[in-house]
């Protein structure tokens, strides 16, 4: 299975923000996108997982006999981590668990995993803002998905966390995930490839004196 | 991948629709809420009308219930607004959208939820608060049993506006100004099948099955349009 992306174009209104893309993501590899601020990066990563639009051309996951959606077979790690204020750290997995299916761990070994086994009946509004980044990590490891769509993963991470990241990173692609992250900070564990975008203002400009 | 119970596509469905439905039941009734809250404002309203309208015991009667279902209307309403704006703030709408279950069973399970949480007390309530008004047994039966099968359809109508807040990325009152016009029809069927029931109204209202009929048809009807149109409402919002 690997990740294809053919002359992938998204535009915001008027504008056009990502592409014309072309990349492949084989399985087993990290693919890291970088740029600068409003380069597109956030954009990219969340029409992949089918939460915004996609202007033209493809993304796909190249196994022929598995019909079901992009967006259901990737975890989508974004800036907001979807956690509920008043419940606790296990009553918020639990319920991502039982929400996607296809169970891996249990909520206890996934918060083992990013080193937060004692807040496990702490409501989520007592964390700090690097433990509840822990906490949605600890998110995406309770259900298997074949692609990881991760946003700044290391913002507010501690070094410790970081190295835990790439560690879980590692894990992955080792067992055959994609695992695709923006970042402009450098990433714990090891890269396939880097991807860079700029921002496509000026893209849009030379294309329209191009072809005006 | 040794871990990995593979439960068949209903099984998880399933797992997922109730998850949706026992958080956001979970949600409205810890700290902040907002279920007891509409209680408390249903209570609020019943409470002030004697106020305004006097003494009389007589036309407290005759209105007792339009002031109820008055009560429960502008109560549901309180509640809807945070419904899926607290989703889209927090990040959790984003990782609903993952989730292989279809928006639609997910606006269901969360309106569901939801019902149970605020309307539901609401409807337990009513038949106390119902003797603030001087309403006798037979009354206070009516107006329980048609805030039973109304208050879902409140809720739900309530359901395509609290979406609608998500696209348009705002909320408060303009949930209130949107939905209100909407649910006149299931006022007017719920107050006068239970003015039908109410021996001190019998003159304004005759029949007790036809519009409670249609009250149950207006249920029905909107446990279908809510979350079809609430769901297409999220999906706007997304794009």
């Amino acid at each position: 299975m690997s990740l294809i992306i053919s002359k992938l174009v998204i535009n915001r209104g008027e504008r056009r923000i990502v592409g014309p893309l072309d990349v492949t993501v084989p399985r087993g590899s990290t693919l890291a996108v970088r740029g600068p601020n409003g380069a597109g990066k956030s954009t990219l990563l969340r029409a992949l997982a089918g939460l915004l639009p996609i202007t033209s051309g493809t993304a796909i996951l190249s196994d022929s006999d598995d019909d079901t959606p992009m967006s259901e077979r990737c975890h989508y790690f974004g800036h907001l981590d979807g956690l509920k204020n008043a419940l606790t750290v296990a009553e918020n997995l639990t319920f991502f668990q039982n929400l996607y299916g296809n169970k891996t761990m249990s909520v206890a070994q996934a918060l083992a995993q990013v080193a937060l086994p004692h807040t496990i009946d702490l409501p989520v509004a007592y964390l700090s803002a690097g433990m509840r980044k822990r906490v949605a990590l600890a998110r995406i490891l309770l259900n298997h998905r074949p692609l990881w769509l991760l946003d700044e993963p290391t913002s507010a991470l501690d070094t410790a966390s970081q190295t835990r990241l790439g560690e879980m990173m590692q894990a992955h692609v080792s067992a055959g995930g994609m695992i695709i992250a923006a970042t402009h900070l450098p990433l714990p564990g090891s890269i396939s490839a880097v991807l860079e975008i700029e921002p496509a203002t000026a893209l849009l400009s030379t294309f329209d004196e191009a072809y005006l | 991948m040794s871990g990995n119970t593979n439960t068949g596509p209903s099984t998880s469905l399933w797992a997922g629709f109730w998850a949706i439905f026992t958080q956001s039941l979970t949600l409205a009734w810890r700290v902040g809420g907002g279920a007891l809250l509409g209680l408390l404002f249903f209570l609020a309203v019943i409470i002030i009308m004697p106020f305004a309208v006097g003494p009389d015991l007589k036309l407290l009667a005759r209105i007792g219930p339009a002031i109820l279902w008055i009560g429960a209307l502008l109560a549901t309403l309180l509640g809807l607004d945070r419904l899926f704006q607290a989703d889209l703030e927090d990040g959790a709408l984003d990782i609903l959208h993952g989730a292989p279950l279809p928006l639609e069973l997910m606006v269901l399970a969360r309106g569901l939820g939801h019902w149970v949480a605020t309307g539901l007390p609401l409807v337990i309530g009513a038949p106390i608060f119902s003797l603030f008004l001087n309403l006798d047994a037979t009354a206070i039966f009516g107006v329980t049993l048609t805030l039973l099968i109304g208050t879902p359809a409140l809720v739900f109508i309530g359901v395509i506006g609290a979406s609608l807040m998500v696209a348009l990325q705002r909320g408060g009152m303009l949930l209130a100004v949107l939905v209100l016009p909407l649910t006149i029809p299931v006022l007017i069927f719920g107050v006068s099948a239970s003015n039908a029931m109410n021996s001190a109204s019998a003159t304004i209202a005759t029949s007790f099955s036809a519009p409670f009929l249609i009250l149950c048809a207006l249920t029905l009807l909107s446990l279908v349009v809510g979350p079809v149109a609430g769901a297409a409402a999220l999906r706007l919002a997304r794009g």
